[in-house]
């Protein structure tokens, strides 16, 4: 009786994922495995890199790649560990 | 495997129990202790069996190649591995809250300290130079770092004191702090912040609270085991490359060549090399190998020195990352008082130490 509904819910949980990062290769490949991470896990997430050096300072971190959950800021400066992806993305 | 519900979150990680890792890291420091101990007979044993005329030119570059890039690349591994264990315990962000509105002079002496500690990657030039200026770390000091950052690094040091002995790595170690930190005053003296790109000074920097990351032992040590992947895994090339190259010239180069374009005799030697150094772009790990050679063959070492800082501290494209942030004059102000200071320390190298 709620088709509609359903996919509304779906999209409210939908977790809100930006990467920091001027584009270069660690930023490139912290995207690629928050986005495995997430598949493997099931989490729905809106990845979004953010490459804009006024955005990236905006977020108060000084070194990236950096990682932003949900507008919470959880990982700054080199290659993040799956399974520390895994643990923010269940949070 | 056992649980009813098929939950699509990953169960919290347990942390692992530290012992293996701890008893695993002291049997690979000994395991290291005797290969290290191995590399002369071991060498040595080889080049005899190899069939060359004892005492030839090639006989005495191939001994040096084989005795030098095992020596070389062990040593390299536990300094990289022993850095990013220290390493771990710092980051950018701490940095910049610890040198936030802090005078200069003091700062800048700080900052080119932490530059040596703080994990940095050329990548990250302009956000961290945007988040240190925006977090009201002062335009002077954050120079300090950037400078130091790059210049000081353990690759620097780790290959020095293999190649060149710890009496050279030590003397790169405070000479180019004293860059970093000289120059970075400087800069700082000249209130230069008016020449910043504008958009920088409009940056707000968020606060940020990243979560306190609790590291357990284990943590760190794996931060070591990683450096030592990827530092080692990406420079172990330049470092055969550049030792084959130091080959050449210890077993066919006569000495009196080098001694007359580097020696002490020769005063321009020490401008041209850093002139000739800041357009050069290389990491350490491939010219340290040619610098020892160098040394060796009788160049000064004020002289080498020079050019090793200004290869590394300074260089085309970090000039262009950093265009970016900075104006044109500035960056032309930036290449100058850094340039100075390294033709200041070679020439007063070679000037105190007579060889």
């Amino acid at each position: 009786m709620t088709p509609i509904r359903e996919p509304i819910a779906q999209e409210a949980k939908m977790k809100d994922v930006k990467v920091l990062g001027p584009g270069c290769k660690r930023c490139q490949a912290t995207a690629e495995m928050v986005q495995a991470e997430a598949d493997r896990l099931g989490v729905a997430i809106a990845l979004e890199k953010v490459t804009d050096y006024a955005a990236i300072a905006a977020f108060g971190i000084a070194a990236t790649p950096g990682i932003v959950i949900d507008g919470k800021v959880v990982h700054a400066g080199g290659l993040p560990r799956a399974e520390n992806i895994a643990l923010w993305l269940s949070a | 495997m056992s649980s009813c519900c098929s939950t699509p979150l990953a169960p919290p990680v347990k942390p692992p129990s530290a012992t293996p890792w701890l008893v695993g890291t002291v049997g690979a420091l000994l395991a290291w202790g005797l290969a290290y101990a191995a590399l002369e007979p071991v060498s040595g044993w080889v080049v005899s069996t190899l069939p060359l005329e004892p005492g030839s030119h090639l006989e005495d570059a191939i001994a040096f190649f084989l005795y030098d890039t095992p020596k070389v690349l062990l040593l390299l591994t536990l300094v990289v591995f022993a850095m990013g264990v220290v390493r771990s315990f710092f980051s950018a962000e701490r940095t910049r809250a610890l040198l936030a509105g802090r005078r200069e002079g003091v700062g800048n002496v700080a900052a080119a300290s932490l530059g040596i500690v703080t994990p940095f990657c050329s990548c990250s030039a302009v956000p961290l130079f945007i988040g240190f200026v925006s977090a009201g770390v002062p335009l002077g000091v954050t120079f300090s770092f950037l400078i130091a950052a790059p210049m000081v690094n353990e690759v620097a040091l780790g290959l020095l004191f293999a190649l060149v002995g710890w009496q050279v790595a030590l003397t790169y170690l405070g000479f180019g702090l004293g860059v970093a930190i000289l120059s970075g005053w400087v800069i700082g003296r000249l209130h230069l912040d008016g020449w910043l790109e504008p958009w920088v000074l409009k940056v707000r920097a968020g606060a940020v609270d990243l979560p306190v990351a609790q590291l357990t032992v284990v943590d760190r040590i794996r931060a070591g085991i990683d450096a030592v992947q990827d530092i080692v895994g990406k420079v172990w090339m330049w470092i055969i490359a550049g030792i084959a190259l130091g080959a050449v010239i210890h077993g066919y180069v006569p000495v009196d060549l080098i001694a007359a374009i580097m020696g002490r005799d020769a005063w321009w030697s020490v401008p041209a090399a850093v002139v000739i150094g800041i357009p050069m772009y290389s990491n350490a790990a491939g010219i340290i190998p040619v610098i020892q050679a160098l040394i060796a063959k009788g160049a000064a070492l004020g002289t080498v020195i020079a050019f090793m800082m200004s290869v590394i501290a300074l260089s085309a494209p970090e000039m262009i990352i950093l265009r970016k942030v900075l104006s044109t004059k500035l960056i032309a102000v930036f290449v100058g008082v850094v340039g100075l200071g390294i033709l200041a320390v070679g020439t007063l190298f070679n000037i105190l130490f007579v060889a």
